[in-house]
């Protein structure tokens, strides 16, 4: 429950439609896409634009309130549940795309927009916004914007925090700050645009996001690989890039994958397969026709079982379904599904492929492993049952030896889900104590009373780090 | 207010299973229309769920806005396909609902009163329908119509009624087989012996249409029979909490669809089929009935389906006469020179589309009218606000959702909408006379569209 003063506020400034605190409202706002996680705010608040959000943060920061920014809710790292309750601003009815300039490429949005809808949009006017993060069709841009979500193009497009050149935003105490703008230039200080970036609603609100956009790609064709070795694959996609082949997509499935899928959809895949490689290159015709020919004459050099081109648009669909039913297939096996992002340099996808599946099997559990292997992004899914104590402590020893063995590669607990609570635990592992003790100034100056997304980011407690076998 | 009863009856009749099974990925919230129009996840399947799993997990009371939340879902289950972990929302509403309807504590004794005279009293007894067909028929007929309307009798209704009362066709005492009979042959070589799904409203309000279905199917190659013991499906009454109910209708129909030994049933009303095709989950618990309600729910089909997958699809041509309405008619319709094609657009029916999965069928059969383009609506696949008795129950959700769709039906500038169920024709008849009355847009059920164009190779023959 709110301070009743804090409430009165608050519907002055809102309306009595724009702040709820029934406990419908609470219930449907204590949870985000992240499995297991579940706490109640006190009240849900709808604002329609940023003069009603600074007015919100001034009563919130006053009344020293903690609050939690959210679009669609659908991330995977409890970014967005409330862990300390306080205040749930759903940024839903700032839903407006505020104008797109074909003069600069660039396009003024509010936070709700629906990604999807605004890349389709985008795309009616001739132009391309590339990041495609799975959640598309239901995130928001503000959303993304905080995950720093990334998705299948990240290898040639970038992920989004590549296409924010600009922000405004509300801080804790209320004040509005504008960053960047249509520049493709500015160094005017600190970079405040790429710091706001994928910080998950621990220093400021977003309001509204100035967005790149470029020319889209003129022609796009498909084709797909299996591999009786994982290492075969590995190599293949370290050799297109040394061939200086940047593709559009490079996404792997693993063996375990490739059986659920198969089971799913029935699409007759040769079930002893190690790996399978989908890959897509888009561009002008003429070099999209070259690339895919010199990346099938690779393949077939390091050993594909078997290489299938895309005729059609039509075929391209087929050889895409691997690929696109795997979390669905995935997620129909178990009642939980726990989908993880441990990412590691690329050259090293096929000694983290093979520890996730030693690892689960020491750990008696189910992990299949999938994800984006041109930037060496795996996701490495765990099927399970939220009600089966036992495993799902089995799961989450798995995920921290999992999480180890990624940075003892090089690489990251989290390539594009975020920290959130589910990865605060780990946090030091990758960056350090002086890294989280650099990170926690800069929090403190943006929100000396920690009211922006408490409990997020940072843990109270650093996990123990595990001590890998090798074997 | 707290309610004890409703609170332990939620707890042991939701699935525990499927509550457990939606992981809140959120992918079903752009496929809802109450979470479209309203923006609040309240009012999405996620969050619906996520209140039902408060409840039996003891987080929340089912208050009256629980009540609420549950009959403000139109039970389209658009979220059904869109999920990718496969939850069986629409199970989980009729455990909600069925639990509400047991021990709420809002109905008035005269809703009670009315809902016991529909569930118990007329829909399960086809001779009763027949009477209201009568009555509904001789209201039209002997100039009782033209005295409520002329008196004003019909302003005493709520809006929503009186809406209805103009759209609704005359009702007819007579059903199908009493027309036609009992058995048809097939035209030319059987393909396989089909049951014909009469359907209680298809039968008293569009007998026509359950005649045309027949002959429909026999020009496609298959026999037709319509058992006389069949009665309602039960989907009024499972969509509405009334599970025993519907399980009583079940039983019955399916004897009667086994003592007739039919290869399929065969229906042509997306919300009565997607209730037969669920008949082994509505018997699941029910050892002795289990093996044929799993026989029966195999064997179901749409009758576009069924022509497409397993029949000689009829040749569809203009019309050989037109009927004398046709040509009144022709004079308000869309504007466009006379040899221009004429255009038609399709209505989506949510049963049949989320829950038999069946779209493509009807557009194939519609795209094989020669001289006709098929002019697909944007968003077809969207609830059109009709959903069983949703558009009675919840006029306000209901006349937004139509608004939108109309917008989008009048975008296509077809000469015909045509539906595959009768709620959703209802509707959208409702909806042409609201958002669309100059278009001269017709709306028919998509059996009587290619009913009038089909071109009877084996009549002479046969």
């Amino acid at each position: 429950m709110l301070p009743e003063p804090a409430k009165r506020e608050l519907i002055a400034i809102l309306g009595d439609d724009g702040f709820k605190d029934d406990p419908q409202s609470l219930v449907t706002h204590s949870y985000d896409g992240t499995p297991m996680q579940q706490a109640l705010p006190d009240a849900v608040v709808y604002p329609r634009g940023t003069a009603e959000v600074s007015a919100v943060m001034k009563t919130l920061y006053n009344h020293r309130i903690p609050v939690v920014s959210r679009g669609s809710g659908t991330n995977l790292c409890g970014g967005t549940v409330p862990v300390q309750g306080g205040v749930v601003m759903v940024m839903h009815r700032m839903n407006r795309i505020v104008g797109i300039d074909l003069e600069n490429l660039a396009a003024v949005v509010q936070p709700g927009v629906n990604t999807k809808a605004f890349a389709a949009h985008v795309e009616s006017l001739g132009l391309f916004y590339p990041p495609d993060p799975s959640s598309m069709a239901v995130s928001t841009i503000g959303g993304n914007i905080a995950e720093n979500s990334g998705g299948l193009r990240g290898l040639k497009y970038g992920t989004t925090k590549d296409y924010v050149i600009g922000l405004e935003a509300v801080l804790a105490n209320g004040d509005i700050i504008r960053t960047g703008g249509k520049l493709m230039k500015d160094v005017a200080g600190y970079d405040l645009t790429k710091l706001l970036v994928g910080s998950e609603g621990t220093l400021a609100i977003i309001t509204e996001a100035t967005l790149k956009l470029i020319p889209p790609p003129k022609a796009k064709k498909t084709m797909l690989a299996m591999y009786a070795d994982l290492y075969d694959a590995a190599r293949t996609v370290s050799k297109i890039i040394e061939n200086r082949i940047i593709p559009a997509t490079l996404e792997i499935l693993d063996n375990p994958t490739i059986r659920v899928v198969d089971d799913f959809a029935k699409l007759g895949l040769p079930r002893d397969a190690e790996a399978m490689l989908l890959i897509e290159q888009d561009g002008e015709p003429e070099t999209v026709e070259r690339d895919i020919a010199r990346i099938e004459a690779i393949c077939r050099a390091e050993r594909a079982t078997e290489v299938s081109v895309a005729k059609s648009p039509e075929e391209a669909l087929k050889l895409l379904t691997a690929r696109r039913s795997a979390f669905t297939a995935l997620a129909r096996l178990r009642p939980t599904t726990i989908l993880e992002d441990a990412t590691v340099p690329r050259s090293k996808i096929a000694d983290m492929v093979l520890a996730i599946g030693r690892i689960a099997r020491k750990h008696n559990v189910s992990i299949c492993t999938f994800g984006h292997a041109g930037d060496g992004n795996l996701h490495p899914t765990a099927t399970t049952d939220a009600r089966d104590h036992d495993e799902v402590v089995r799961v989450e020893e798995a995920f921290a030896e999992i999480f180890e063995a990624a940075i003892e590669l090089g690489g990251t607990i989290t390539g594009e889900h975020g920290v959130g609570v589910v990865k605060a635990p780990f946090l030091e592992w990758k960056v350090g104590a002086a890294g989280i003790g650099a990170m926690k100034a800069i929090k403190a100056a943006f929100d000396p009373y920690n009211l922006l997304n408490p409990g997020k980011m940072f843990a109270k407690e650093t996990r123990k780090r595990v001590v890998l076998q090798r074997g | 207010m707290a309610n004890p009863q409703l609170a332990s009856q939620l707890k042991i009749r939701l699935d525990e299973d499927q509550l457990t099974n939606c992981m809140r990925c959120g992918f079903c919230l752009p496929a809802c229309p109450t979470f479209r129009e309203t923006g609040v996840e309240a009012e999405s399947p996620r969050g619906r769920i996520a209140l039902m799993k408060a409840v039996a997990d003891g987080l929340m009371e089912p208050d009256e806005a629980f009540e609420e939340q549950m009959n403000h879902c139109l039970g389209c289950r658009a979220c059904e396909p869109a999920c990718p972990a496969d939850v069986k929302y629409g199970r989980l509403l009729e455990q909600a609902r069925d639990a509400i309807e047991d021990h709420t504590r809002r109905h008035r004794l005269w809703v009670k009163g009315v809902r016991r005279l529909v569930f118990k009293e007329l829909f399960p007894k086809q001779s009763r329908m027949r009477l209201a067909g009568k009555a509904l028929h001789a209201y039209r007929v002997f100039g009782l119509q033209r005295l409520a309307r002329r008196t004003g009798a019909l302003k005493l209704l709520p809006r929503q009624l009186a809406d209805m009362e103009r759209i609704l066709p005359a009702g007819s005492g007579r059903g199908v087989v009493e027309r036609i009979g009992e058995r048809h042959p097939a035209k030319g070589e059987k393909i396989a012996t089909v049951g014909l799904f009469r359907g209680c409203l298809m039968d008293t309000l569009f007998t026509e249409t359950n005649v045309h279905t027949v002959e429909l199917l026999t020009e496609a190659g298959f026999e037709v029979v319509i058992p006389k013991t069949q009665n309602c499906c039960g989907a009024l009454h499972a969509h509405s909490g009334e599970a025993e109910g519907a399980r009583d209708l079940a039983r019955r129909n399916i004897r009667a669809f086994k003592e007739a030994g039919v290869d399929f049933i065969v229906s042509n009303a997306g919300g009565c089929g997607a209730i037969l095709v669920e008949y082994d989950h509505l018997l699941h618990e029910d050892s002795d009935d289990r093996e044929d309600a799993a026989w029966f729910a195999e064997r179901v089909k749409d009758v576009s389906e069924l022509i497409v997958r397993y029949g000689r699809v009829p040749s569809f041509g203009p019309p050989e006469s037109e009927s004398g309405e046709e040509r009144a008619a022709s004079g308000s319709e869309r504007t466009g020179a006379a040899d221009a094609p004429l255009r038609i657009t399709y209505q989506d029916s949510c049963h049949l589309r989320n829950v038999m999965r069946s779209s493509e069928a009807p557009r194939t059969l519609m795209r094989r009218v020669e001289g006709v383009e098929f002019v697909e609506m944007f968003e077809a696949d969207r609830c059109c606000g009709s959903a069983g008795i949703y558009n009675l129950t919840q006029p306000e959700m209901a006349n937004r959702i139509l608004e939108h769709k109309m917008e989008h039906a009048n975008a296509t500038q077809a000469h015909y909408l045509l539906t595959s169920n009768p709620g959703c024709l209802l509707q959208m008849k409702l909806g042409v006379e609201r958002h669309a009355a100059g278009s001269g847009m017709r709306v028919l059920h998509i059996v009587d569209f290619l009913h009038e164009r089909m071109k009877r190779d084996y009549q002479s023959t046969v």
